[in-house]
Parts: C-alpha cells; structure tokens; sequence
C-alpha cells in the first residue's frame, strides 16, 4: 500500500477550504449550520399549532403568504425545556423550494470555519439526535456542534 | 459552433403536441365520415408542419415518417384514394408512433427508433393503389407548397446612417463584397426564429451581416412577417452562400444584389417623419389587422408564475382585511371610503386572477376519443361518442385531477356497461350504442357526466356480488332500495364483471374513482335504468383553491371546516347527550348521531365542565354523520387554500391551511380523515 488513495488525494485537497456558518445556542451549547441554506432570521412570530403533527414540529407560521413548518430543536434533541424571549430566534433556511425553520435559543453571529478542523465523529452524541449532526469544532475555546440541514430536510420529509 | 437548438426544444415538442393532438382527433372525424375531405386539408398541413418542424430540429427519423404520411395524406386529399379502415389505422398507428417518438425527444432521448415498418406498409397501400389507379400521375411532393412563397411587394426599405455607410465603404476598400439581401420565410412557418438563426448561422460561416431590418434582436424572436432584409459582407465565394441558404427549409432568397456604399444616402430626418404622419390611424389599424388574422393574443404563462400572482392576491386580501379592522376603529370617513375601493379593486383582482387560471376541460376531453375508438375496437363493440360542453372552463387544479376518474368512468362504461352489437340486436337496440360525456357549469359547481346507452346496473346482481363479497347480509341486502344499491358499486372490493378484463375491472376502480372525487370535494352519483344504461353525475366545485369553509374554535385555536362536509350547524345542551358504553350520542331529528369533542381530535386538553350551551357542527364521511362538539362557531368564509408543504403533509385530519385576516395560520380539517 505504497501509493494513497484516490479519496484521500481528495481529501488533502480540500484541506484549506472554508466554510461559512451561523452559530446559535440550544440549551447552553453552541451549534453552527451552514450559511448558505439559510433564507433570513426573523423574531418569534405567532406559531400555530399541528394537531399530530410530529411531537418536535411546534407549529407553522405565515412568512408573507407561505406556510412553514417549525422544528423544535429542544424537543427534537431532547433537550432541556426552551423558554421563548426576546433573544428567541427562528432561522428559516430552504432547499430546493422545500422550506422550513428551527428556533433558537439566541443567534450568536456569522464566521468562517475551517472545514479541515470540523471532527466528523458523531459518537459521543448518543442521547440526542445523530444522524444530523455533521461533526464538531473548536474555536479558541468556543466547542461547537455543526448541523447538517440538508439532512434534518431530508428526514423530516422521508 | 454548434447550433444550439436546445432553446427551441420545448416550443418543438409544445406544438408537436398539439399537432399530434389535431391529428388524432381529425382522423377520428375522417374515419367517421371519409367523403369529407375537408378534414383532410387540416390533417394534411399538421402532418407538412410536424414535418417541417422536426427537419429544422434535426430529428430526422420523425420527419421521415412524417413524410410518407404525407404522401399518403396526399393521395387522399387528390380524391385518389379513400379513407379506408385500414388507410385510417395505419395512419392512426403512424401517430401514436410519433406520439412515442416526441416523448423520447422530451425524455432526453433522440434516438427516436426505426420506423420501417410503418414507412413500409405507407408505401405498399400507397403503390398498390398506384397501380390501380394506373393513369394518375403522382404528385405528392411537397416543396411546391413548402418553397412556394408569397412575393412580397413592397419592401421596407432599409434605413441607412452615416455610421452604417461609413463602414461599408470602409469594407469596399478592404475588398469585401457587399451584398443587399431579401430573404423570404414561407408565411405558415411554425419557427420563424430558428429560420432566421439558420439564414444567420450560414451567412456568419463566411462572412458578416452588418444590418439588418427589423434588428437582429427581433429576428431572434421570430418578430417578422414574411420576410427581412440584411447587409451582407464577405470576401468568398457568394454563390455558395446563396445556395446554403435555399436549401434552409421555408427560406427563400428573394432578392440579392451588390451594394455600393457610395450610392447610399442618409435619409433626411423630415422624409423619415413625413411618411410616418401620413398613416391615419384606420390605415394603422387594417395594417395591423391584416398581419395577425383572426388571432387572440394569448401567452403561454408558467404555472408557478400563476400560483405565485394567487399568493400575491391571497397577500393583499389579508392585508384589506387589517385595513378594514383598523378603518372600523378610527372611524375615518376618508379613510373607510378608500377601504372601499380598495375592497371593490381587490376582489376583482382576485376574481381575474382565478379566471386567468381556468382552463376549458377540453384539454382533458381530448384524450378520449381516441382512446374510446380503440377500446371499443379491441371490445368488438361499436360505439359512438359524443362530447359535450367542452368549452366549459375549470380551475387547473381540478383538470389535473380529474382526467383518471374519467378515464376509468369511460372505459367502464366500454367494457361493462356497453352491450356488443350482436347483443343489442338481439335486444331489439339500435345496433351502434352511445357514450356521452358531458361538462356544465352550474352555480360554484361543475358537472360532468358520463352516461351510456348499455345495459344499466343490474340491482340484483349487484345484490348478490354485495352479499358473496361479504359487503352485506343477504337480510341488509334486501332491506336497502335499489337506488342505495347501486351506490355500493363504488364501496371498494366491488365488481361486477364476470370476467376480469385488464381494461377495467379488477375490484380497484369505481371506489378509487369515488375517493378521488371526494378528495376534490366533489360528489359522484350514478343513476341507472337497468336495460337501458346508466348516468354517473359528478359534481366538482370550480377551483381547489377557494372554498366556502365553517370557521369554528375550540379554546383558543381556529380551524376551518370544508363547507361541503357540513350538514348543518346546532346548538344542545347537555341533557341531550346520551351515553351509551362510553360513547356520546345526540338525537337529531329523529336519527342518532355520534358526538366527537373537536377538541380531543386535535389532541387539546378537554374543557372542565360542559357549558349550558354546546355547539354542534353537523358534518359527514361519506354516507355517515357525526356531531362535532366545538366552542364557538364563527360563521362561513371563503378561504384560500395553502398547501402545508411536503414536510406536514399527509398529516390525518388536517387538509391545508389558510392565513386569516389577522396574518395567522389557521388549519383546515379534513373530515375524511379526522375520525
């Protein structure tokens, strides 16, 4: 096994690329989701409720004229219970024409991440939802969870 | 450079549709009537345009085919031959062969497959008739008419500036040639912006058009009449040029003569107004006439464009709605009699907006005649077919929908209700049995029916299927009137046909029908006169995206309920509820009805103590009807419906959504599935 792999040739190539994220807490913890799915960030507005409706779909509301179905990422993961304030997010987020929104506990900024530094190591997240967390980052001394939309949008249809 | 016909290929398989769809349905008329020919005149040129229209695009095997209809469509049309059953079924084969082809083409597939054996068998009826006919002389080619242009008399002539001339004589001195060209396209061309970028790709191979009239902008959508003019420069061989240019399908060079840039002169800017000011506005008028005969402007609009405008509409309504609430608080006379426009201009606009989105159930109906003719040939049963009111316009949410149930509805009434001819003859019936289909508006509603001549629903074997299928007791049976049993031909796991016949009939049909009506909140009834046919009604409201709904709540929540499952409304108090083994039961009238909390079936925490008065909405599954206890009722709204998207879909009970006045979302219940 001299000569290495063709994804691993892949894999030093896109050592330097960078990824855009917005970062936001859930239940004290920071996660990221990347920027480019997402369609706007907008205040709490009134949610109506689903009647058996998935148990973490907390409602739908009118974005000019369109319905979207909120995701409850408190109850979805299992998290603590979320009070909504003032600092209460929703990030509504849409691919290919199929849109939705998860609310946050507070939306923390814009950054670049390296994506050669996201750890793609889901293990250690047993009791909360694995299958869209996309990995983990450090930054200086910020730990972050790294969602991937793409596939919470494809569970949530399936 | 490649010629990129990509851009062109949906207007290609568009109107090669359409054209499939004329033919289909006038070879229908001619198979019925062959002495008239006049049918012929029209399948004859949609078979030359398809042709046409398909070598442009390079899809030769199409064009091939085409072809040799046409040289038999020909024949035809010269009273040479006649329309013989089995000219029509070849011809009928030819073009559910270019039907197939077309959807290759659209499918991304060009290799459209071998029509040999079509061309062949064209070519055998066609010689073997020759042969017959021996004195005629045949003259199916097509080019006369193709090539055969219309001169044009005057010519817009085209309008030099200095800049033009100046690099023309810039030109001459380099030694180019310069060359004034007319090129003429044939008048009925279907592509009228591919010729000229064929005429433009073959020019620009050698040399350069400097000008031309109308802008090369217009060329490229089609925007002339029958022909255009162009400069021309080139350092080769011209002659070759003129030559590549005849050979472009329906494109003729008219004129075409050297250019001295010398001899051109800049208009004077008061010849270029004069003439201008000289059309008086009648002149204007008939100029315009005469270019477009008889045509409704129309435009062809991308649904979604639609779908958004209505969102747009559903926006501003909402928005009326505030600015009535407000105008109701502040009482400003100024202020209300603006509302007041704005609610007479808002709701027009809404009703435009739902016109513009009607389209006449015709492009549905059309599918059928042929398909029936087939059938009815496969069935050896002899049917004629009539088509009524197909000019009658629906939302195009319900025409997507309601081509299926028809189609099972139409082959039902082939294969089951329709009697062979021998048959009817032994029943003293005319021979030829009928099948109608017919549309109507009515009110918000429309109806269609399909009704046949056959030999109707049976009750008693109905009857008896219902009992063997173990739908019924033979003591239910009996005790239920004919009328309510024809209505179980549409419970599922019901048919009536002896004999399982892979066109209908397999005990999945009349109540998936049935259910795809529903789902359209329409209704379906059928009424039969054994021996002497039936009549299937369907009842189908204009739009799926506007409906009457009962607004109610339950503790703080709003829900809609589809008017068209709602009987009636009620007000009880709750002495008049029964309890028997647990479940509620309310006497209405004389009938029992079972109550449901609307509030437990949305997974609410039930009210702590009943009111004195208790309100009731009435509603029905079905044939089965149950009180629906709720707090208030608001009263009846149109509401606009909206999807809830693909990831709330699906969600038992809830149908869609609506945004009220106040900008929030409200559900709307689907009472087939609540309970």
């Amino acid at each position: 096994m001299s000569l290495p792999k063709v994804n691993e040739l892949e894999e030093n190539q896109v050592h330097d690329e960078k990824v855009q994220v917005v970062a936001f807490h859930l239940a004290g913890a920071e996660y990221a989701v990347e920027i480019k799915y997402i369609e706007e960030i907008n205040r709490l507005i009134n949610i109506t409720r689903v009647p058996r409706a998935p148990f973490y779909i907390e409602g739908v509301i009118n974005l000019r004229g369109s319905i979207i179905p909120i995701i409850n990422l408190h109850k979805k993961f299992n998290l603590a219970g979320q009070n909504f304030d003032e600092r209460t997010r929703v990030i509504i987020f849409g691919i290919d024409n199929i849109k939705a929104a998860i609310i946050v506990d507070k939306v923390s900024g814009v950054m670049r991440l390296d994506v050669a530094n996201i750890v793609e190591d889901n293990q250690f997240f047993s009791p909360i939802n694995t299958e869209v967390i996309k990995g983990m980052i450090k930054v200086e001394d910020r730990l972050m969870i790294i969602l991937d939309l793409e596939k919470m949008l494809d569970t949530e249809i399936n | 450079m490649e010629l990129d016909m990509t851009k062109y290929l949906d207007v290609f398989l568009e109107e090669s549709r359409e054209h499939i769809r004329s033919l289909n349905s006038r070879l229908l008329e001619l198979e019925k009537s062959p002495g008239e020919t006049s049918g012929l005149n029209e399948i004859f040129r949609s078979a030359h345009t398809l042709k046409g229209m398909s070598s442009t695009m390079g899809f030769d095997q199409l064009a091939d085919l085409t072809h040799h209809m046409e040289n038999l469509l020909a024949e035809l049309k010269e009273g040479r031959m006649v329309a013989n059953s089995r000219v029509v079924d070849v011809l009928f084969e030819c073009i559910d062969r270019l039907q197939i082809m077309t959807d290759n083409i659209a499918q991304g597939n060009n290799s459209t497959g071998n029509n040999t054996d079509l061309i062949k068998t064209l070519e055998t009826i066609r010689a073997g008739h020759a042969e017959t006919a021996a004195l005629e002389t045949v003259q199916p080619e097509e080019t006369v008419e193709q090539k055969e242009l219309t001169p044009t008399s005057s010519s817009q002539d085209m309008v030099y500036n200095d800049y033009d001339i100046s690099v023309l004589k810039e030109a001459l001195k380099l030694g180019y040639n310069i060359k004034y060209m007319k090129i003429g396209i044939a008048p009925n061309s279907m592509m009228k912006a591919v010729r000229a970028f064929m005429v433009f790709k073959v020019l620009e191979e050698a040399g350069e058009v400097i000008k031309s009239n109308p802008s090369a902008q217009e060329l490229d959508e089609g925007k002339y009449d029958d022909h255009f003019e162009l400069v021309y420069i080139c350092q080769g061989d011209v002659e070759t040029i003129m030559a590549k240019i005849n050979q472009i399908a329906e494109v003729k060079l008219l004129q075409n003569y050297s250019l001295d840039p010398a001899a051109l002169t800049v208009p004077e800017p008061t010849t270029l107004s004069a003439p201008q000011a000289e059309i008086s506005p009648a002149e204007e008028q008939a100029a315009h006439q005469s270019k477009i005969p008889h045509l409704k402007h129309t435009v062809r609009v991308d649904i979604e464009r639609l779908d958004n405008l209505m969102n747009l509409v559903g926006e501003l309504v909402m928005y009326k709605g505030r600015l009535e609430q407000i105008g109701s608080i502040y009482k400003l006379g100024e202020l209300n009699n603006t509302i007041e426009q704005i609610n007479r201009i808002t709701s027009d606009l809404q009703s435009v907006v739902m016109k513009v989105r009607m389209v006449p159930i015709e492009q549905v109906f059309n599918r059928f005649p042929r398909m029936i003719r087939d059938l009815a040939k496969e069935l050896g049963k002899d049917v004629d077919f009539y088509i009524e009111g197909k000019e009658t316009e629906l939302d195009r949410t319900v025409i997507d929908e309601i081509g299926d149930p028809l189609l099972h509805l139409l082959r039902n009434a082939i294969d089951h209700g329709l009697e062979s001819p021998q048959e009817r003859m032994r029943l003293g019936k005319p021979r030829q049995s009928k099948l109608y289909l017919r549309a109507r508006h009515e009110g918000n509603n429309v109806y269609i029916e399909v009704e046949d001549d056959g030999d109707g629903i049976n009750p008693n074997k109905v009857r008896a299927r219902a009992v063997k299928n173990g739908l019924l007791s033979t003591l239910e049976a009996e005790k239920l009137s004919d009328e309510e049993i024809s209505m179980l031909i549409f419970e599922s796991g019901f048919s009536t046909a002896n004999v399982v016949t892979d066109i209908s009939g397999r005990g999945v049909g009349l109540d998936v029908v049935k259910s795809k009506i529903e789902a359209m909140n329409g209704e379906i009834i059928v009424e039969s006169r054994p021996g002497l046919g039936s009549l299937f009604k369907i009842k189908l409201p204009l739009t799926l995206a506007i409906i009457q709904a009962m607004m109610v709540t339950v503790q703080n929540e709003t829900y809609a309920i589809p008017l068209t499952s709602v009987d009636e409304t009620t007000m009880i108090s709750p002495h008049d509820i029964k309890n028997i083994q647990g479940q509620e039961f309310i006497s209405l009238r004389g009938s029992i009805l079972p109550l449901l909390h609307l509030a437990r079936l949305v997974e609410l925490p039930e009210n702590v103590g009943e009111p004195d008065d208790i309100y009731v909405v009435v509603v029905h599954k079905g044939s089965r009807q149950i009180g629906l206890v709720v707090d208030t009722l608001i009263g009846q709204q149109e509401i606009v419906i909206k999807n809830l998207g693909k990831i709330l879909n699906g969600i038992p009970g809830i149908a869609g959504a609506i945004i009220a006045g106040d900008g929030n979302v409200c559900l709307i219940l689907d009472i087939a599935t609540l309970f």
